[in-house]
């Protein structure tokens, strides 16, 4: 392919002396191989530069005028996230201060496929427009809270909000020593 | 009889369309290419099955690292410098405009205010040493030196780019969740509603999808 050819034997005679044809043709073979490396590694980090995103909307700050929403018991579904990537849910409120409402049963799964997921999904058919509580105890990792979210938007559950765990809940955990 | 010789076709081709696209191609990518800075900070994030983008640009970064400690950083160079020209006059801190030009290439801070001028003094790789002791941007009720980052950010990339500013939130798997919840409510108070938390992408679940 690329190779000049050296003097060729240009007989003894007093002849002529052509002007020896160079080959046009070089080995193009290296060269494409650098384009193409080149062109990976273009191709791959343009690709990976966009971080992926999960929006949140919080809501809009309380003003006085704007009363909290209240949430009938029967809809109401809390997850508590704990230590220990520990998800612990109850169904309805828990309100110790009120004799009406009975006090709610506390459980314990994981953030695995068949763990909240399934409890979710459960809930879901058993109660249309089930509301979720997500409360992120002290101890709980972002990770958790990330894992959370998604399950939401995973089950496609509509209405959930994510608040602060009030005192009452963490007793909740502490009393039933899961 | 003689042996029948196949006919022996040459086995070099042309290459030259091929290397034309090809080079095509990486010039492309080449001038496409951004890459990204070093960052001050590694976190690793969780993932989800969001497959929303973060916006090209007019992104705040509030970076949140497993040792509860709060970084900042803006995309672009010029709102960094407007930001911190604003931000130092507020806390009576000069810099120069050496300064300010090393503050606009770093990709974020996590120092308060007062010990930025020294940081930025030391050269690149001494400053990679400091890094890791940085203490992050001080955000308790006393000494809240983050809400002002956040919103002088925004109001310089409103001056320079008239757009609104995306507030993103990358926060460590393994950082706690009194942090990131300090952080979104500090921004709350302000009227900041809306977050991207930044997620690794991973597949949907194929038994969920209905």
């Amino acid at each position: 392919m690329g190779e000049i050819q050296g003097k060729a034997d240009s007989g003894g005679k007093g002849g002529k002396k052509r002007a020896k044809k160079m080959s046009t043709r070089i080995d193009m073979t290296p060269m494409v191989d650098l384009a193409f490396l080149l062109l990976t590694f273009f191709m791959l980090t343009t690709t990976f530069a966009k971080p992926n995103v999960m929006q949140l909307t919080m809501p809009v700050k309380k003003t006085d005028d704007v009363e909290d929403t209240k949430i009938k018991n029967s809809q109401a579904m809390t997850i508590l996230l704990g230590k220990d990537n520990k998800a612990y849910y109850y169904y309805g409120m828990n309100t110790p201060s009120d004799p009406t409402v009975p006090k709610p049963e506390l459980k314990v799964t994981n953030f695995s496929a068949n763990g909240i997921r399934d409890v979710i999904m459960t809930r879901q058919r058993q109660q249309p427009e089930p509301i979720i509580l997500i409360k992120p105890t002290e101890e709980a990792k972002y990770k958790n809270m990330v894992d959370i979210l998604d399950e939401m938007n995973i089950t496609n559950q509509k209405k959930y909000a994510l608040v602060k765990v009030p005192k009452e809940d963490v007793d909740l955990i502490k009393e039933s020593g899961l | 009889m003689p042996k029948v010789k196949p006919h022996r076709t040459s086995p070099s081709l042309d290459m030259t369309p091929m290397v034309d696209l090809a080079f095509l191609l990486v010039t492309f990518f080449m001038l496409t290419t951004k890459f990204a800075p070093e960052e001050t900070v590694v976190v690793d994030t969780p993932s989800s099955i969001s497959e929303i983008k973060l916006p090209e640009s007019n992104v705040i970064t509030l970076t949140i690292d497993a040792k509860k400690r709060v970084f900042f950083g803006v995309d672009d160079t010029k709102t960094k410098i407007q930001a911190l020209q604003r931000v130092a006059a507020k806390y009576g801190v000069n810099f120069t405009a050496a300064q300010a030009k090393e503050f606009g290439n770093l990709p974020n801070i996590g120092l308060p205010i007062n010990q930025l001028g020294s940081y930025l003094d030391v050269d690149k790789e001494e400053r990679k040493q400091l890094n890791s002791q940085q203490p992050g941007i001080p955000i308790d009720s006393l000494n809240n030196q983050l809400i002002d980052w956040v919103l002088e950010a925004r109001r310089a990339n409103q001056a320079l780019f008239k757009k609104p500013t995306y507030i993103a939130i990358k926060g460590d798997g393994n950082a706690d969740v009194p942090t990131v919840q300090a952080v979104i409510k500090l921004l709350q108070e302000r009227d900041i509603n809306r977050f991207n938390l930044i997620t690794d992408l991973e597949n949907r679940p194929v038994a969920a999808a209905q």
